[in-house]
């Protein structure tokens, strides 16, 4: 099951090359439908009380190396993968109703993509995890580079693309070497060579080789949300993508990063977790506000989407970084709400440029005056980004506050402005665009059929959720409190008072909270 | 008095008879006119008897020539690197102007030569038998440098070939005097005998005579900072030729590199390793930023090649089973990735006037996605990507090397990798991310009469086509079944250690 859900999506891209062109995006979006299918029989079977691995796949891939070939399900992903398929079957099928140039090529690499993805979600090997990890950048690189749009008064599709490329692999390129001394450093204390995540976890490595690691893992991870400082590729790269791509890339590869904490960082290097929590929080609240600000001021509609993702993400790396059960399921929580908003965004985005010529916040408005539906459905849309109450992302914000506040008060009463800050540019990209007096050019008309079963369905999962949120919380809580579980298990109680201390040696100089903080053993 | 015949081991020799029999073969066969067009048939034959003799041999290691030679599993698989390149060579060779301008059979004959230099350097296991083999296989690549009279460049690239890889040999010859002199042996065995008696550092003859060593085999393995011929050689070269050098040299060089630091001077490495360390240091950024600026994609996979020497150099950096394991892997699928890019390079120089111009692969995504696609995977494979041999190349390197304490090298690999990107993206751009180039001739090659005829249907003939293909393919099935080549790698590392 497992299997038939990471590989499908490929099979049927590779099958369609042989499809006739007028048909390879509907064999496209079928393929991308069959995954969510399986991914939806998946989570019925899931067994939500249990923390441990589900429909587990493993299979000695190259012995030579110690890499196995390892899959699994748990709580911290279910909701990922389906958030996956969901997202790049409307993606897919969003596609598929335009006109794509070269088609077999576009939607292979769009199912390519979908692959990549899941299998870095389902990847419990860390060697597996990184290969699924770049392989993602492939399809990307093409996607963007080569049905990106070039642009005048910037650089051209494929050099956007390409600074992308770099950024991300920079990172990931770091992280290969930092998982391969994690296994080896670990099996040096005694053990056979394994990149079993389960397995190294088990016993974590020396203090030291902590230190060093966690920020190449970091770093791989904060530039693929991207997080402040590390954000530099987003505006170009966002301005230079297909929508249609661009809708999966933020909606679920940003969310790889943050899953990555999770999975990875948290439970292998819980010392160094510990001793640069504070960094990371920094770093997460810089994301909140930097990202927010810049979403107030940017008149391009995607970037305000890119921007309010960055805040969205330093969102999710705080509750992550809360160090808390709460915090943690928060953030898986509100991956998905991220993911299920972004994505229809995106598809907005498209809709709001095909209707003006123009993708300028400026020379929009008065979209809304004949098209009810889309602005209902807009509208949805933007009270759940900005977290109204009544909506999942309020739980999901909630619970991150929540955890942050039992962990570093300050932090979370700084993150909770980011709330705030929000509502005024979700609300502001709303009315510029829906309401106003209508700008010239602007054509206002209703969404034909083929966009509603795009965008109704991503609403319905919106309002869903918005009703019943425990259906992911009840899945993820044993994962999520097992995952932080490592931070504070073998050294609970020097953990609290590092907590504790750390805490007041932030309310002295942030230099000191960092040499408190060191070595809890 | 009794005279004994001495004892040959025909079995053990049978790679090398069968390559000097082919080669008079092919050299004759350029005398009778009914056989002239046979040259590249007899080659190929030649080529697959050898590889056939070497999997005879596989996991049988036998020293030959009374301990000058030793015929092991490290020694097969770079040969049948060497082999296999070789018969690649062949089959881009096929309508080549350079074998048209010396003859065909000449043409076979000076590759099968160096090929012969190359399986006797993998084997060597003393300094003689080292030197007769590195000149057996450098001095017919001077000539097939130079292959193409037409061409001015062509002519330049032997001459350069020829200066620089002189100067090469006789640091080479210079080191092997002096190391011969302070450790009273020629035998590789023999010197790490008579050097751990007094250790490296207390004898200032033999640390000269391994750093001058050193330096030859680094001009010959094209690292920096002795890669500067590379560039120029490669562009003025034959592609064919070019191809073939870039990949066999390189493994045969390696090969010896290999058994003379792993197994003359092990007692040493402690000594040796940081130096070399910082060799690839070195190679990988040199190699990483030359490559960023170039438009001649032969001078592209030239600097790419210093590069990657680098971190091939880094298998040998940590002096273990581990390390030679990961060398030859990476040496295998290095070899897979740059032949399906040197076999599209051919057709493009031959069916556009742009030579080997990036603008020359501009737009072939559209118009032949045949070639655009072995291309492009070989850029992405040597770009390191995953679900390619190249990533798992890198990955079994920088286990070699995080095992063996050099973790910093691994974060130069890792640092170099992204600078690469740089200049390998380039080329998959100008495929799928350009609109075609002009089809009207620039002014790069013009009507003048230096210009190589154009043959607007060498995109489609097979026998480029298939083996880019074949190459491509490897590099993707590897990429994602590797254990084979792994275990071919681990056979070799197991022969030394």
């Amino acid at each position: 099951m497992t299997n038939s859900l990471l590989w499908t999506p490929l099979a049927f891209g590779l099958i369609g090359l042989a499809v006739p062109r007028r048909y390879v995006g509907w064999w496209a979006t079928l393929g991308a439908a069959a995954t969510l299918g399986i991914a939806i029989a998946l989570l019925a079977g899931f067994d939500s009380g249990a923390a441990g691995l589900q429909d587990t796949v493993d299979v000695n891939w190259i012995p030579g190396l110690g890499v196995d070939y390892s899959l699994g399900i748990d709580g911290l992903n279910v909701f990922l993968l389906a958030l996956t398929a969901v997202l790049w079957t409307a993606g897919t099928a969003f596609a598929a109703f335009r006109e794509q140039r070269r088609p077999h090529l576009f939607f292979l690499m769009m199912l390519l993509g979908e692959t990549a993805t899941l299998g870095s979600f389902l990847a419990q090997d860390l060697l597996l995890f990184v290969l699924f990890f770049d392989l993602m950048l492939v399809p990307f690189y093409f996607l963007f580079g080569a049905w990106g749009s070039d642009r005048e008064d910037g650089p051209t599709a494929a050099a956007a693309t390409l600074k992308m490329i770099v950024y991300t692999l920079i990172g990931s390129l770091l992280m290969m070497v930092a998982a391969i001394a994690t296994a080896i450093i670990s099996a040096q204390h005694g053990g056979h060579l394994t990149f079993s995540i389960a397995e190294l976890a088990k016993h974590p490595i020396g203090e030291g080789s902590q230190r060093w690691i966690f920020w190449f893992f970091a770093a791989a991870f904060l530039v693929k949300m991207p997080a402040f400082l590390l954000h530099g590729w987003m505006p170009d790269a966002y301005r230079a993508a297909p929508l249609p791509a661009l809708a999966v890339f933020s909606g679920v590869l940003a969310k790889v990063g943050a899953y990555g904490f999770l999975r990875v960082v948290l439970p292998l290097f819980p010392a160094a977790t510990v001793e640069f929590q504070t960094v990371i929080l920094l770093i997460a609240l810089a994301s909140i506000l930097y990202g927010s600000v810049m979403a107030f001021t940017q008149t391009n509609v995607r970037l305000v989407a890119g921007y309010s993702s960055v805040a969205q993400l330093g969102f999710i790396t705080a509750g992550i970084f809360a160090l808390s059960a709460d915090g943690a399921d928060g953030a898986v929580l509100q991956m998905v709400n991220h993911g299920l908003v972004v994505a229809p965004l995106f598809v907005i985005v498209a809709l709001l440029a095909e209707r003006s010529g123009t993708e300028d916040l400026r020379k929009m408005g008065g979209m809304a005056t004949k098209a009810p539906v889309l602005a209902a459905l807009f509208l949805i849309v933007t009270l759940a980004t900005l977290a109204m109450p009544g909506s999942a992302n309020f739980i999901g914000e909630f619970y991150i506050l929540n955890g942050l506040f039992n962990a570093k008060i300050v932090f979370a009463f700084i993150a909770i402005s980011g709330v705030a800050m929000s509502a005024y540019y979700a609300l502001r990209l709303y009315q510029r665009t829906m309401h106003n007096r209508k700008a010239g050019g602007v054509e206002s008309r209703e969404i034909g059929w083929h966009d509603g079963i795009v965008l109704i369905p991503l609403v319905l999962c919106i309002l869903g959720l918005a009703l019943y949120p425990q259906l992911i919380l009840k899945r993820t809580d044993a994962s999520a409190a097992q995952a932080v579980a490592a931070t504070e298990g073998p050294s609970r109680g020097s953990a609290k008072t590092l907590q504790r201390g750390s805490r007041r040696a932030f309310w002295q100089t942030p230099s000191t909270a960092l040499t408190t903080t060191e070595a809890p053993q | 008095m009794n005279f004994h015949a001495p004892h040959m081991d025909y079995a053990g020799l049978s790679p090398v008879i069968a390559l000097t029999a082919g080669l008079c073969i092919v050299l004759l066969s350029a005398v009778f006119k009914s056989v002239r067009r046979a040259a590249p048939f007899l080659s190929l034959l030649t080529l697959g008897a050898t590889a056939g003799f070497l999997i005879w041999q596989w996991n049988d290691p036998t020293e030959l020539v009374s301990g000058a030679l030793r015929l092991d599993d490290l020694a097969i698989s770079i040969s049948l690197i060497a082999v296999l390149t070789a018969g690649f060579a062949v089959l881009l060779s096929i309508r080549e102007p350079a074998v048209d301008s010396v003859g065909s059979g000449e043409y076979h004959a000076l590759l099968l030569g160096s090929v012969l230099g190359m399986t006797l350097l993998a084997q060597a296991t003393n300094l003689v038998t080292f030197f007769v083999a590195i000149e057996t296989l450098s001095i017919p690549l001077y000539i097939l440098c130079a292959a193409n009279l037409r061409r001015e460049k062509s002519l330049e690239s032997g001459l350069k070939y020829l200066i620089v890889g002189s100067l090469g040999s006789a640091t080479l010859l210079y080191g092997m005097a002096m190391l011969y002199g302070g450790s009273g042996s020629t035998g590789f065995t023999g010197i790490a005998a008579g050097i751990s008696q007094k250790g490296v550092l207390g004898d200032p003859l033999v640390l000269v005579g391994i750093g001058l060593t050193a330096v030859g085999l680094a001009f010959k393995t094209s690292i920096a900072p002795f890669h500067q011929w590379t560039p120029d050689v490669y562009e003025g070269a034959p592609t064919p030729i070019t191809g073939f050098m870039a990949v066999a040299t390189k493994a045969a060089a390696f090969a010896v590199f290999v058994r003379f630091f792993d197994v003359a001077l092990i007692s040493q490495a402690s000594e040796w390793q940081p130096a070399l360390a910082v060799l690839a240091a070195i190679s990988i950024v040199v190699g990483n930023v030359g490559a960023l600026g170039q438009n001649s994609l032969k001078r592209l996979l030239g600097y790419s090649g210093v590069a990657q020497a680098g971190y091939i150099l880094g298998g040998l950096v940590v002096a273990s089973e581990a390390g030679v394991n990961a060398l030859v892997f990476y040496l295998a699928g290095y070899a897979l990735m740059n032949l399906a890019a040197f076999a599209v390079v051919v057709a493009r120089e031959r069916e556009t006037v742009y030579g080997d111009h990036i603008d020359g692969v501009r737009g072939l995504g559209a118009e032949r996605p045949a070639l655009a696609w072995p291309l492009t995977i070989s850029m992405l494979a040597l770009a390191g990507l995953p679900a390619t041999v190249g990533f798992i190349g890198k990955l079994y390197l920088i286990e070699a090397l995080v095992e063996g304490d050099y973790t910093w090298l691994a974060v130069f690999i890792a640092i170099g990798t992204m600078i690469s990107l740089a200049y390998y993206l380039r080329v998959v751009a100008a495929m799928w991310m350009r609109p075609a180039g002009e089809t009207a001739a620039p002014a790069i090659a013009g009507a003048s009469p230096e210009a190589d005829p154009i043959d607007p249907e060498a995109g489609h003939r097979i026998y480029l086509l298939a083996p880019a293909a074949l190459a491509a393919a490897a590099t993707v099935f590897f990429g994602v079944i590797p254990q084979p080549l792994v275990e071919f790698a681990q056979h070799a590392g197991a022969s030394l250690f």
